[in-house]
């Protein structure tokens, strides 16, 4: 009956994804392609005004009106700005929390994920809501307190507060995302190994996370993401330059090189970029991980 | 990718509890306490780092402490913030309209971009990738590039305004403009996560819904009134709890681009949280300033909640 109806309104636009409007003239296309242009236009003016700055004289900065094409476009910025202050420590520091925090994460995670997915214990559900709670838990009721306790601890100053929280499951979210891509994996798969013997920890280990990988590699990726971008755990925890991270050693440029505009445009682009192609090499994991938890 | 459908598995439960007795062979533990072996992680973290902490800070707020000596005070810190400390207000009264203008603003730009790139154009990945850039660029990055788009004389905002015949206002170094500033800030990241869910609800809509509707005759506007957003009320819910308590922690950009000034007229309250923490060394009185927080938050995520009922509609039931 309902196909009988559009027939005889002569609709075409039928299997086509678009927002709810059946009428997709020529002219709809065109106004959505000129809003696209303007739009993304917009967005990355920005990203222009920062790598065109990067690349002009510090006189050509302060020029107006502004070039937007410096000549000749200034590389060397890019040379200074990683040189004037120490950024390949920078960068190394940060790669070491990066990396390690994220493995942590990775196990830790995907165990709590197991857990939650595929065992029933008494509270399981209250806990796994507790769990979800917490992300929604302001930062700075626990921020105080969990300082004192590395204070006590003697490990201010050191790399250790930014990394040892994420062997502890490390995040709602990846526990959360894990957990729902566990539950899509069939249980049969477990129930053949349990019967030929295998223990919780072999089937964790053998069946889920080989069969996990686009969800590990999604929280990998937010994780990378995370600790990159950091500021606040890096401003409150680490106190001598040579530990700093690239987030902490960005601001630190500004302060320093605050009227040579030109540098800090280049070092924020420094800190820009690796975030820009990771996204680019991994676009599907990123929207797909990020479509996951929208469903609640 | 298909989304967990059956989510139970309850049938298959009682097929591996018929089998007890292979499974003893494997191991001795009940499953129960596998279950929480394998959460003790989290569970662990979350005693040490959250729910300790939690009552620590509640402890700490009605104490005065300054890293040397540490004295009971009972109430007077919230007594001093609430009625003796106009940065406080100052800085409660910045953060609430920050989140009022970008939060709603936000969530409709981010709907909006959806609804373009839902459309079946050509190069929509490549749209959908520039929207989504600027909200990976790090904070920090971030806020010196606003910093320098904001530059009254030779910033690219203002230099845009005067090209069509407009003198544009000192942004950040003016009282009046420097929170509009951090706002309008704030709206270049609405491409990213949040309009990727808003992406994905809206393709979760059924066709048929929309073919229902344009039989009875509705409009476009109608259409997307009585079929589009109902479909996206859990969404949109999702999205403006997470938005308020999240933009409600403003930060970074309030840190690095103006240290709060100029005269408190960006003193966030997370900011000046951290000043009364890390630079004048009042724990107490931070503690107490997040304790109010977290209240506050948690009085407006139970409102949101209890509203939801009335505007939230989900399809089939409870999906929890």
């Amino acid at each position: 009956m309902k196909s009988l109806g559009m027939k005889s309104l002569g609709v075409k636009s039928l299997g086509m994804r678009s927002s709810g409007l059946n009428r997709d003239t020529p002219r709809r296309r065109a106004a959505t392609y000129l809003l696209l242009c303007l739009g993304a236009a917009l967005f990355t003016v920005p990203f222009f005004w920062t790598v065109t700055t990067a690349l002009k004289t510090n006189e050509q900065v302060f020029a107006v009106p502004p070039q937007w094409l410096p000549h000749p476009p200034q590389w060397d910025n890019f040379r200074r700005a990683w040189t004037e202050l120490p950024f390949p420590t920078f960068v190394m520091n940060t790669l070491f929390i990066t990396v390690i925090a994220t493995f942590g994460q990775v196990l830790t995670a995907s165990l709590v994920a197991y857990g939650f997915a595929r065992f029933r214990f008494r509270g399981r559900n209250t806990l796994f809501f507790v769990m979800l709670s917490t992300m929604m838990l302001p930062s700075q009721v626990t921020m105080i307190p969990v300082f004192l306790l590395w204070r006590h601890l003697r490990l201010i100053d050191t790399f250790a507060p930014l990394i040892v929280p994420a062997f502890f499951g490390g995040g709602a979210f990846s526990i959360f995302l894990l957990r729902q891509f566990f539950l899509t994996i069939p249980r049969e798969l477990d129930e053949a190994a349990m019967l030929d013997g295998a223990s919780p920890f072999a089937i964790w280990r053998l069946i889920l996370l080989p069969l996990s990988k686009p969800a590990l590699i999604t929280v990998v990726l937010f994780s990378f993401l995370a600790h990159w971008d950091d500021f606040m755990g890096p401003l409150i925890y680490l106190n001598s330059t040579e530990k700093y991270t690239v987030s902490i050693g960005l601001s630190l440029f500004q302060d320093l090189y605050s009227r040579q505009l030109e540098l800090v445009m280049a070092a924020s682009l420094i800190h820009i970029l690796p975030t820009i192609l990771l996204f680019m090499a991994a676009q599907r994991y990123f929207i797909k991980g990020i479509a996951t938890t929208g469903f609640k | 990718m298909t989304t967990p459908a059956v989510t139970t598995g309850r049938p298959k439960e009682t097929v591996t509890e018929a089998a007890p007795s292979r499974r003893r062979r494997a191991m001795t533990w009940r499953p129960g306490c596998w279950g929480m072996l394998f959460i003790s992680p989290w569970l662990l973290g979350f005693l040490i780092f959250t729910a300790g902490p939690m009552l620590a800070s509640l402890y700490l707020s009605f104490c005065k402490y300054d890293l040397h000596a540490l004295k009971w005070v009972g109430g007077k810190n919230y007594e001093v913030l609430l009625t003796r400390d106009p940065i406080f207000w100052k800085s409660l009264t910045n953060t609430a309209l920050y989140v009022l203008f970008s939060v709603p603003t936000g969530l409709t730009g981010s709907l909006l971009i959806a609804l373009l790139l839902n459309r079946k154009v050509r190069g929509v990945a490549l749209f959908r990738t520039l929207f989504y850039l600027p909200s990976l660029v790090p904070a920090v990055a971030s806020a010196m590039v606003w910093q320098w788009v904001f530059h009254p004389e030779n910033g690219i905002l203002n230099y845009a305004l005067g090209c069509i015949g407009i003198r544009g206002p000192a942004w950040l170094i003016d009282p009046h403009t420097a929170l509009a500033s951090l706002i309008i800030m704030s709206l270049w990241g609405i491409g990213g996560s949040r309009m990727i869910i808003f992406l994905a609800g809206l393709q979760g809509v059924p066709e048929e819904l929309y073919e229902a509707a344009a039989l009875d005759g509705a409009s476009r506007w109608a259409s997307f009134r009585h079929v589009t957003l109902p479909m996206l009320s859990p969404t949109l819910f999702f999205n403006l709890v997470l938005g308020v308590i999240g933009s409600f922690q403003v930060f970074t950009s309030a840190y690095v681009m103006t240290g709060g000034g100029p005269n408190n007229a960006t003193m966030m309250y997370v900011l000046y949280l951290y000043y009364n923490a890390f630079r004048y060394f009042k724990l107490g009185k931070a503690s107490a300033m997040a304790w109010m927080l977290f209240a506050l938050l948690l009085a407006f995520t139970i409102a949101q909640f209890r509203a939801a009922s009335r505007w939230v509609h989900y399809e089939g039931g409870d999906r929890e």
